[in-house]
């Protein structure tokens, strides 16, 4: 129980994928689902470090995913923040069931 | 307005009070291993009692404000309760001798990107306050996926046998991340370059004023 292992890290990261699914699924707000796939990218990135720590020994494999991991994640919340605000402008909101506007 | 600001401020000063809590250790750690390395090695030694006590601190504030992002309704609250998880998981990096990733954590994800979600926040809403309630059934459909995924992660976990390497460290050096990137991984490094290229182009593209 005092020695963290692997386990630990790994289960800290199952509770955010977790909320951030839940996040995802009942958000209906469009900034309110970019916040929950930041949640499931973070526990992606805390199983990568803790893999890195605890498996693989001399390598940066794990850590270097993690700061790729980061780098799309900051890419994707622009694009995604820039579509959101176009989202705006067209329905002034940003309500997803709103843009239905495809649905035919 | 009063009423309204004091009700965000709950989780923030939350959000502030486990940050500091868990920050003050944990920078002290980085702060000794960087004075002496041998220092380092005998605190960063999996089974420490001190490392056990601040991963249960810090995990147990990571798992509080992520549930807070998952309870609350209104879109700022839940962004300030996301910069309290995202920061937790930076101290989680620094738990882990991962010191550079979790710096990385800290510069990009607690003051880049969450400062996006807040302009977005700011541009995409006539009131700050605005809510989108949804549906109850929705909501506990929702919550029984993820309590059943939660509890299927933690089963497999809990029988799954790592061969695990508890190797000592000293932590990561940044001059090992900066050959092994631009060695091992120069092709994805090009291509992420690339990539934020067009990030730029696409975002400038995607929110300029349309000329009438």
């Amino acid at each position: 129980m005092l020695t963290i292992g692997l386990t630990h890290y790994l289960v800290v990261g199952a509770a955010l994928l977790s909320c951030g699914i839940y996040v995802m699924s009942t958000k209906r707000n469009a900034i309110g689902i970019l916040i929950g796939v930041e949640l499931v990218l973070n526990s992606a990135a805390v199983n990568f470090v803790a893999f890195d720590r605890f498996l693989v020994q001399t390598t940066l494999d794990g850590q270097i995913a993690t700061l790729f991991v980061i780098v799309l994640a900051a890419a994707e919340a622009a694009i995604a923040v820039a579509i959101c605000v176009n989202l705006y402008k067209n329905l002034t909101s940003v309500d997803v069931d709103q843009a239905s506007r495809l649905q035919g | 307005m009063v009423l309204r600001l004091h009700k965000l401020t709950i989780p923030s000063l939350v959000a502030v009070a486990g940050l500091l809590l868990t920050a003050a250790p944990a920078l002290a750690l980085s702060a000794g291993g960087e004075a002496s390395p041998t220092e380092a090695t005998k605190v960063a030694a999996p089974g420490s009692l001190f490392d056990a006590i601040m991963f249960y601190v810090v995990a147990l504030v990571t798992v509080v404000s992520a549930l807070g992002v998952c309870i609350s309704k209104n879109v700022v609250r839940m962004a300030v309760w996301l910069f309290c998880t995202l920061g937790c998981v930076g101290l989680l990096y620094f738990l882990l001798a991962a010191t550079f990733v979790g710096a990385i954590q800290f510069i990009v994800y607690v003051g880049g990107t969450l400062v996006l979600l807040i302009f977005g926040v700011m541009l995409t809403s006539k009131s700050p306050w605005a809510r989108y309630e949804t549906h109850p059934v929705e909501l506990s459909a929702a919550l029984v996926v993820c309590v059943g995924l939660f509890s299927t992660l933690c089963l497999v976990f809990s029988s799954m046998r790592w061969p695990v390497v508890q190797w000592e460290t000293e932590g990561t050096a940044v001059r090992d991340i900066g050959v092994a990137l631009l060695t091992r991984y120069l092709v994805p490094f090009e291509a992420a370059a690339v990539l934020l290229f067009i990030v730029m182009v696409g975002a400038a593209h995607l929110a300029r004023q349309e000329k009438k």
